[in-house]
């Protein structure tokens, strides 16, 4: 693929992802701090929210697991958990926060686990998309300035 | 991740290192604002700090409370602003910025995902100058150098109109404020300084800029040298020159004064509860006759204990007074003010003890209160209200500790399940809910003044917390000679007329520091023992204080007899209302209950009140307040107030930090300034 092509296939990529409600105004915000100084600042970011989401994963898969369910200790890994997605963007892994939040408040577990569910499938589907856009990014070279979805 | 958040790299890692001298950011001011950024996800700091970054300012980025605090304090003036999230693991957030705000004196502002609005008010209440909503955007962190200049400005401000001026040690920059702040530097304090600045310039320049002002850690020690300072001159006649000629204290500035002096103020005014500052949280919530307590509005559970021991508690009120201590269920009525944990421990306590002491005194510490009123309290009585007393301290002090500023709450005291309310909301940190029983009355005594008597000690009434203490403004007036209007808050036990010194002082709650200080309220808490140590705590006692008017002007109140009546009726009115908790002020106002001939020595200085309650067993201890030197670092340690409720409560929820706050000086109950 030339290099115009690459490109295209980016910005295509990354439209598709606001599009399709993966990623939202914040995701944009970190593109417009990358700079000729930290040039891939936006992967770095969200290479660090994989590493430190999955843990997070983890405790609350683990936390969920114990019976009786601690609503308020979910909770509160929740809302860590949905800060940090949001401050990347994540907009569909955001709203699945917010939706255990309300299940948790409401002491529905199972309504918490079917959202946990949810949840790790999308934070799963964002990251391989992410990854497939960072990779094809970086082949193609610097991206123009990040423009805002329609 | 490789976050500079490590103790060793945090300062010098992640600072953009250009613009070290001062020299330099007042001139490219904003840029090279040192801002410390604080926020235990790693992902979200490093967002942080890029923001930070391209807005040109200078960023340390920490992972752990502890760490920032530890930086901001070996540096303290390597910052300009502190960023904090609310939600950490090793720290509360608010508790963060308590003592940034207390020992620094630097601008806050919290962030958090969480947009309620009670996360948010809580925010405001504890000092925050702004909130951001998670995620941050960029254009959010472009103008946080308004903060800075705001708060350099109103500290000029206030050195301004206390006089201090022509004397300035310490003159902001014109030229520099011109810069950059507000056409309001245009004003008259611009001209001001300006020539005093000409005058000065030399030596003030490389300091006195008013983003390097360096910062003056006010250490219990020092706090305890200003209040003092201050109470000798009089709440309303303590200027920053005086009291900077008081303290003596070598290196100390007339605007380190100033500013010190008008966070007290603020400080004072948010336990009362009923300062005449409208924007004052507390008198949101105070009743009317709070109000007039004004400076009471910490109710805490010393106060309870104080009421308690001035023996005006019945025994069935100690009763419930312990049982509700004990209990988060809010007892007694005894509201429990969700005083501002600062505030709360170190003046309010005094008030609630009183109010409290009636009702919750069901506990724990033995309190001595005393109170010169001579109360009908039965020995036994009082050893309940002691009891009670401390554990309602106890509660309180947790209650208060946890910041609840609501003096209002503590108002509130009169109806017992606002109370519990109140406790519930306050007690965010760690009030354990017991503070909630017993808190009452320490939330309902926030307001200094009225405390006392609000909280069913001087109110018979048991809904109304706040009884009687309120009705006379002059509280203190009653019988006993006083004519001291005893910190009114203390004493409203009785509504009486004595206490309503307190209430009359405008329960302001500088006022009521000050006589509380000085009256010394004997009352020695062994809640108070216990939790004290924080000065925040002294400063709600001094509230407390003040409303003892005794203390300032002699107001010796002799005449035990009638002190006796006083208390009396503080405490009748207490115990039936359960919110006669209102400890707060009275703590200090050490009744003596007990014998009815106590004088109430209301004098200034708070041993005084020793004196008064000689026979009494009981001695309220009345927390440290003068002492209050907890200077700003109210909450220390989680506020004293939760080391008292943990103390006396033994239940606790383990408040953690004993050391509160309170540097209860363990005076003798006998000056209970009446």
């Amino acid at each position: 693929m030339d290099k115009n092509q690459s490109r295209r296939q980016v910005r295509l990529m990354r439209q598709s992802l606001f599009d399709q409600g993966f990623l939202d105004e914040q995701f944009i915000q970190l593109e417009e701090l990358q700079d000729d100084a930290n040039p891939n600042f936006v992967e770095e970011i969200a290479t660090s929210y994989y590493r430190d989401s999955s843990r997070s994963l983890q405790t609350i898969e683990l936390a969920l697991e114990k019976t009786p369910r601690d609503f308020n200790k979910l909770d509160g890994y929740m809302h860590q958990f949905k800060g940090s997605s949001s401050s990347i963007g994540a907009k569909k892994v955001k709203a699945e926060c917010q939706q255990f939040r309300e299940y948790c408040k409401a002491g529905n577990g199972e309504g918490c686990m079917r959202t946990f569910q949810a949840l790790k499938k999308e934070h799963a589907t964002l990251k391989k998309r992410l990854e497939a856009y960072f990779q094809m990014a970086r082949q193609a070279g610097p991206i123009e300035t990040a423009c805002r979805p329609k | 991740m490789n976050l500079s958040n490590g103790m060793g790299s945090m300062s010098t890692a992640s600072s953009s290192g250009a613009w070290k001298s001062a020299d330099v950011v007042s001139d490219q001011f904003p840029a090279g604002l040192r801002v410390l950024v604080v926020d235990d996800d790693p992902t979200c700091l490093m967002i942080l700090e890029k923001m930070l970054r391209t807005c040109l300012y200078e960023v340390t980025k920490c992972n752990r409370a502890e760490i920032a605090l530890k930086l901001l304090r070996e540096n303290k003036n390597g910052f300009d602003i502190v960023i904090s999230d609310v939600h950490m693991p090793d720290m509360d957030g608010f508790k963060l910025l308590e003592c940034v705000g207390l020992e620094m004196d630097l601008p806050v502002i919290m962030m958090s995902a969480d947009d309620g609005k009670s996360v948010v008010m809580k925010g405001v209440t504890h000092g925050a100058c702004d909130y951001l909503i998670k995620p941050v955007r960029i254009e959010a962190l472009k103008n946080i150098w308004q903060h800075v200049v705001r708060k350099k400005k109103n500290e000029w401000k206030e050195v301004e109109q206390s006089g201090s001026v022509e004397e300035g040690d310490r003159q902001p920059k014109p030229s520099e404020d011109a810069d950059y702040s507000s056409s309001a530097n245009e004003g008259t304090w611009k001209n001001s300084k300006r020539r005093k600045d000409e005058e000065e310039e030399a030596d003030e320049r490389d300091d006195s800029s008013t983003l390097k002002k360096p910062r003056v850690v006010w250490s219990v020690e020092l706090h305890q040298q200003f209040v003092g300072a201050v109470n000798q001159l009089g709440i309303d006649k303590a200027v920053p020159k005086k009291i900077l000629e008081l303290m003596n204290v070598p290196g100390l500035t007339r605007e380190n004064v100033a500013s010190h002096l008008q966070k007290y103020r603020l400080y004072l005014r948010r336990l009362s509860g009923v300062s005449q500052h409208p924007s004052n949280l507390n008198n949101s919530f105070l009743s009317p006759q709070e109000a007039s307590f004004g400076a009471m509005s910490s109710l805490n559970g010393l106060d309870l204990q104080t009421l308690a021991v001035t023996g005006q508690l019945p025994a069935q009120s100690l009763a419930t007074l312990q049982a509700g201590l004990g209990r988060s269920t809010a007892k007694s009525g005894m509201p429990m003010p969700v005083v501002d944990q600062r505030n709360l421990f170190s003046f309010e306590n005094p008030k609630l003890r009183f109010a409290e002491g009636q009702q919750h005194l069901s506990s724990s510490k033995p309190m001595n209160l005393l109170h010169g009123i001579p109360t009908n309290m039965e020995a036994k009585q009082l050893a309940n209200l002691h009891q009670s007393a401390q554990s309602l301290g106890g509660v309180n002090m947790q209650v208060n500790a946890h910041g609840v500023q609501n003096s209002a709450l503590l108002m509130q005291m009169s109806q017992p399940q606002s109370r519990g309310q109140i406790l519930n909301e306050t007690s965010g940190t760690h009030v354990p809910r017991l503070s909630s029983s017993i808190g009452q009355p320490i939330l309902s005594n926030g307001i200094p003044s009225g405390v006392l008597g609000r909280n069913g000690i001087a109110d018979n009434g048991r809904g109304a917390g706040y009884n009687p203490v309120q009705q006379n403004s002059s509280m203190l007036n009653f019988p006993l000679n006083n004519s001291s209007e005893l910190p009114g808050n203390n004493f409203t036990l009785g509504s009486t007329p004595g206490m309503s010194s307190l209430t009359s002082k405008g329960a302001f709650p500088e006022d009521v520091n000050c006589e509380i200080k000085r009256s010394g309220f004997g009352a020695s808490y062994d809640i108070f023992n216990e939790l004290h140590h924080h000065k925040s705590n002294d400063w709600d006692l001094q509230n407390v204080g003040l409303t003892f008017d005794a203390s300032q002007h002699t107001n010796t109140m002799h005449g035990s007899l009638d002190s006796s009546v006083l208390v009396h009726q503080g405490f009748s009115s207490s115990q039936r209302s359960a919110q006669s908790r209102n400890p707060s002020t009275v703590g200090k106002a050490m009744f003596s209950i007990g014998e009815g001939t106590h004088h109430v020595n209301v004098q200034n200085n708070g041993q005084h009140l020793n004196s008064l309650i000689v026979d009494n067993t009981v001695r309220v201890k009345a927390e440290r307040v003068p002492d209050a030197s907890s200077q700003t670092s109210f909450f220390h340690e989680q506020f004293g107030q939760e080391d008292l409720m943990s103390a006396l409560l033994k239940q606790q929820e383990g408040i953690g930090a004993t050391e509160n706050e309170f540097d209860f000086d363990g005076y003798s109950l006998d000056n209970i300034p009446v």
